[in-house]
């Protein structure tokens, strides 16, 4: 035996990332700190509402904060090193070393203006109201070996009858009660050609997409708009403010004063998550997702519990739709979901088929879009459209493997027919 | 004689279900029109006057249809040719969709799903448009340069899809919807910048291509149709002898039936991949350029349309091979070049096009479906839609 022990892929993975966060803080230093052009005074404000402690505002000189949280960066890769060294879990340190590095990145983009940080971490979290639904569509999906291309087509649908419905009824929560439906609906075509008729689940996916951007543009060039009065002028929740919790400072008004969407939002993820690892269900539809024959052997009905899964899939996508109308501006717009549905994709991808990965994955890609609006109207040394990239960026990176491979659930996209060669 | 009897009974038993599944959704397309217009429901008391309404309304969508992608009489007043005019639009949307959709159909020959016809298309387009105008150069020269600036960029832009497959395994689906938002966010950036703005406009418009780099009409002033229609065929000729008649295309053919078979034969299926996507992105590229130098002749945000994405819906209706994804890119680019004619003379919009064209590619893949609908047995099933997962 070799004195020289192989590191293991989790070991090899912590070793890379805890690299790859080094490289990032130096990068930041001298990027954001050294070669920052003008110092000038940068404002972080925070009040949004009344909290029980104001935090006012912060301001402080822009190059001082890029190098201080440059430097913090640094530190806490030397600290993600330390815990490698003795084997030891690093996402604390990379989550705290990427805030560093992100305030860093604030300070360098924002010298000489006002950054409203209470806002922008709100508007992160109504933009990924919708990936985050259409990530847990994903994850019922494709944790039990269905492909789901078709998020962007069941938000839409969702969003379409919600708003038609509230709509004709004057009333939010017929909305809300047929836009799961809708989605449902949307599911089944999938489910049905995909677990029946063995499609490819991909093309399937694309085609369904078609077929409701087609529908929806379709019904509302001719009735939504013509008849606009009646079928599109729903409307619009109202939040719900959580007495105590409400007032919690900076956290309260973001995330608790919302509409009964985003509650539903915070509960189906409570229930996504617990049930796929602590629940009979879960354990099966992880099983019938790596390893569909053994599933099977064990008695398991592999297609009916797929089956259901979409369906269940097609209802969450659905719910999260009815935000965009609503949930958001009530009446309906031609292809209002745009590509929404593609970036839950890409978080679900991103966060490693896990419902929290999944939601920490949307809340940085909302994250991003709503910094990259805020900064557009500021004006940055950055083009808004670069940072409209990000998403899609990380996710090409996080599926080459440049920084700890993804995998996805081994039978996903697989049909299983019982007996069959699959 | 037998042989041709086989060959034209094999041809007839394959066009069998693409016809079928075309009719199908014509007809669920007739019903949406019909049954979509709120009016008509007024009418309910009298069961043939209320469906007679609804089916006048969607004969005479379609009619336009026709007019719009065939022969219109009413342009005949001057010149009887003249009606053909909608005939050359056809062409005109067809020439770009036929190398999108040949770029669709030679990756899934090869087994990948080339899901970024859309991003290699505006790749295409953004190479055209910058040789076109930043270079002046003699007449065909300056032409022959700008397609091959597209070709160049696209290829890139699509081999890397092949070449991250080839090393990473990361798969090309996931690869080309990311690469596809890139490239439109790339390409509203590059119309922000100095190089890609036109004098004296603020909205996003390249300055227009050199009069020495657009291909020539070739009937004439008066219809837009151009010499693109002829390169989209000549090149899908081309595909069709590389699939069938050259090593390389053999090669393509393995790796896509069986990649470990090939491999196992001996071939490389890295340099196979790559250089497919390479192909592909140049296709889908060529289509950018043909666009942009026949008839656009500048580069503007929404240069690409959707001729990457009904790419994909072309080649599953032209069952993967060169000369079906020429008839479905001739049969869509009359859809969509009617289609406006019906949304401008009828209440009917363009997008029951998008209905058709899922609802064709929907029953095509579910030939059991098809076969239950008009009971038949001996019609060819698709194999090229069987199922792959992420991993594989």
């Amino acid at each position: 035996m070799s004195k020289v022990s192989k590191l293991t892929p989790i070991q090899k993975r912590r070793q890379r990332g805890a690299f790859t966060l080094l490289i990032l803080s130096i990068g930041s230093l001298i990027g954001f700190g050294a070669l920052q052009k003008q110092s000038a005074p940068v404002t972080y404000k925070f009040v949004l509402e009344k909290e029980w402690i104001a935090i006012n505002e912060w301001t402080l000189d822009s190059r001082t904060g890029s190098y201080g949280f440059s430097i913090a960066a640094l530190l806490f890769s030397i600290w993600a090193f330390i815990q490698f060294r003795r084997n030891k879990k690093i996402q604390l340190q990379s989550a705290l070393g990427g805030f560093a590095i992100l305030m860093a990145f604030l300070c360098w983009a924002a010298s000489g203006k006002m950054i409203p940080f209470t806002g922008l971490l709100q508007g992160a979290l109504l933009l990924s109201v919708p990936l985050i639904f259409g990530a847990m569509a994903g994850v019922l999906c494709e944790r039990s070996g269905v492909i789901n291309i078709a998020i962007e087509g069941q938000l839409l649908a969702g969003a379409f009858a919600a708003g038609v419905v509230a709509s004709l009824t004057q009333n939010t929560t017929w909305g809300l009660i047929v836009a799961p439906l809708a989605g449902a609906l949307i599911s089944l075509i999938l489910a049905v050609f995909a677990i029946k008729f063995s499609i490819d689940q991909v093309i399937l996916g694309f085609v369904i997409n078609v077929l409701v951007i087609g529908m929806t543009n379709f019904l509302y060039k001719k009735l939504l708009i013509p008849y606009q009065n009646t079928w599109n002028s729903g409307p619009i929740l109202t939040p719900i403010e959580i007495p105590i919790l409400s007032k919690i400072p900076l956290l309260g008004p973001i995330f608790f004063n919302q509409t009964i969407i985003v509650y539903l939002m915070y509960l189906i993820v409570a229930v996504i998550h617990l049930s796929l690892f602590k629940t009979r269900w879960g354990l099966r539809t992880r099983a019938v997702g790596e390893h569909p024959t053994a599933a099977d052997s064990v008695g398991i009905k592999v297609n009916n519990l797929r089956f259901r899964n979409v369906i269940f899939a097609g209802l969450v996508a659905g719910l999260g739709g009815a935000y965009f109308t609503v949930g958001a501006v009530g009446a309906f717009g031609k292809e209002m979901t745009a590509g929404k549905g593609f970036i839950a994709l890409a978080a679900l991808i991103f966060g490693r088929w896990s419902p929290l990965g999944a939601v920490m994955a949307a809340l940085l890609f909302g994250f991003a879009d709503n910094l990259q609006g805020i900064l557009s109207i500021t004006g940055t040394p950055i083009p808004s459209e670069f940072m409209l990239m990000a998403p899609y960026i990380a996710t090409i990176i996080a599926v080459t493997g440049f920084v700890g491979r993804v995998r996805a659930p081994a039978a996903d996209g697989i049909p299983y027919n019982r007996g069959g060669s699959h | 004689m037998s042989k041709l009897k086989n060959y034209l009974d094999d041809t007839l038993k394959s066009i069998t279900l693409p016809l079928l599944a075309f009719f199908l959704a014509i007809l669920s397309g007739g019903l949406l029109i019909a049954f979509s217009d709120p009016k008509i429901y007024k009418l309910w008391k009298s069961p043939l006057e209320f469906l007679g309404t609804g089916f006048a309304s969607a004969g005479h969508a379609y009619l336009a249809l026709i007019q719009g992608s065939i022969f219109d009489g009413n342009l005949t007043s001057k010149n009887f040719l003249l009606g053909f005019y909608p005939l050359s639009e056809t062409f005109v949307v067809a020439a770009p969709l036929i190398l999108t959709g040949l770029s669709v159909t030679l990756a899934f020959r090869a087994g990948l799903f080339n899901i970024g016809a859309q991003g290699q298309f505006i790749f295409g387009a953004i190479g055209a448009s910058y040789v076109g105008f930043h270079y002046n150069l003699p007449p065909v020269i300056h032409a022959l340069a700008a397609i091959l600036g597209a070709i160049v960029l696209a290829g890139l832009w699509g081999g890397l899809v092949g070449f991250l497959k080839a090393r990473t395994g990361a798969h090309e689906v996931i690869v080309t919807i990311m690469l596809n938002y890139i490239s439109i966010y790339f390409l509203l950036w590059l119309l922000s910048t100095q190089t890609f703005l036109r004098k004296g406009r603020q909205d996003p418009i390249a300055p227009p291509v050199n009069e020495t780099a657009r291909l020539p009409k070739i009937f004439g002033m008066d219809y837009r149709i151009n010499l693109g229609i002829f390169i989209a065929l000549g090149v899908a000729y081309l595909i069709h002898i590389l699939l069938t008649r050259t090593t390389w295309g053999f090669q393509f053919r393995s790796v896509g039936a069986n990649t470990l078979a090939a491999k196992t034969a001996g071939m490389s299926v890295p340099f196979v991949m790559t250089s497919v996507m390479v192909i592909c992105g140049g296709l889908a590229g060529l289509g950018g350029a043909v666009q942009v130098l026949g008839s656009e002749y500048a580069l503007t945000a929404g240069v690409a349309g959707s001729f990457g994405f009904d790419a994909i819906t072309v080649a599953l209706l032209g069952r993967a091979k060169p000369l079906g994804t020429v008839l479905a890119a001739l049969l869509f680019g009359a859809l969509r070049a009617g289609g406006l004619t019906m949304q401008a003379n009828t209440t009917t919009p363009i997008d029951i096009v998008l209905v058709i064209q899922a609802l064709v590619v929907l029953f095509i893949a579910a030939p059991a479906m098809v076969r239950a609908i008009f009971r038949l047995k001996n019609v060819k099933s698709s194999s090229d839609m069987a199922a792959k997962g992420w991993n594989g």
